[in-house]
């Protein structure tokens, strides 16, 4: 399996996430986001960070970078496209996905583990998931997840969200929700479930000598699903 | 031409910004204010010297980069 992490000019998880992909088995090559072309690739990834210090909105300048009309072409393809917190709001900014991603509701950068729910399994990314609850880590000032009530709407009809803040026991409710987000939203899918935007670090998650192991579940699963 | 353009967040987006420089100025004394809201203000010093074509162009602008539809309205306030 190839696969392909983008670093823009202030991405700072674009590391973490090629040792977690390349721990599970994937062959992952970087791209700097001023290529134009795309290796040949079976999942691309936006990772984490500030790109582009964040200026005008969080993802904005990134979504229109050179190698994004390749990672457009790809997506719109059927390509699998991943964006973990940075990378999901350079992928509501470029269209891929639906919403926005405001400032915390708190005004606060939350930076802590937190519980996820599941919501969706039918796709490549949590089929045959052997868990419906992952304890993921959080590192974000701009993280609460907001659109308009029409597309909240489709979201829900088209079954788009992908996690849910919880707790440890799959309640989704107020107390769960860390950063204000709507329906307490913490991934969501585009239509054809190939492009997944979160805000969680999966990568994070990955030795027992650092936070836990819920991310090494996560992409191994990951891998066998996309073979 | 400079072009002088407003952007402000959608009325049903909550903007916790506005709302807490709304309590710091009530606690300074400031007590009727009923809402304050946030937002950003751009001067873009254009090439073309025509008013429609450059507002034209900055409208383009906002659509494709400076605003998020989803959250934010945008306005032209100006044109010198």
């Amino acid at each position: 399996m190839h696969s392909s992490v983008i670093t823009f000019p202030g991405s700072n998880c674009d590391r973490d996430v090629d040792v977690a992909l390349k721990k599970f088995g994937f062959k992952n090559k970087m791209v700097w986001h001023d290529d134009v072309e795309l290796p040949k690739s079976d999942l691309v990834v936006l990772p984490g960070g500030f790109s582009y210090g964040d200026y005008l909105r969080c993802g904005s300048m990134a979504s229109k970078s050179k190698i994004m009309k390749s990672v457009l072409n790809f997506a719109q393809g059927g390509g699998k496209v991943m964006g973990i917190c940075n990378g999901f709001q350079i992928l509501v900014e470029s269209g891929l996905l639906p919403g926005v991603l405001l400032r915390n509701k708190y005004l606060e950068f939350i930076c802590k583990n937190v519980f996820v729910k599941v919501n969706n399994k039918d796709n490549s990314y949590f089929k045959d998931d052997k868990k419906d609850i992952y304890e993921f880590h959080i590192a974000h000032n701009e993280g609460n997840y907001f659109c308009s009530n029409e597309q909240i709407k489709e979201i829900n009809d088209n079954n788009q969200i992908a996690l849910f803040y919880s707790d440890e026991n799959g309640n989704i409710n107020e107390q769960s929700n860390p950063n204000g987000s709507l329906q307490n939203i913490a991934g969501v899918f585009n239509k054809q479930k190939n492009v997944l935007g979160m805000m969680p670090h999966p990568e994070r998650m990955i030795d027992p000598a650092l936070s836990g192991e819920d991310g090494s579940i996560f992409f191994e699963n990951l891998i066998n699903n996309l073979k | 031409m400079k072009i002088s353009v407003v952007i402000t967040l959608k009325k049903d987006v909550l903007d916790p910004q506005g709302k807490v420089i709304h309590q710091t100025l009530d606690g300074m004394g400031f007590e009727d204010i009923n809402e304050v809201r946030q937002g950003k203000y751009f001067e873009i010093d254009t090439k073309e010297n025509d008013k429609k074509k450059a507002e034209a162009k900055v409208d383009e602008m906002c659509k494709k980069l400076l605003t998020n539809l989803v959250i934010e309205d945008f306005k032209i306030i100006g044109s010198q």
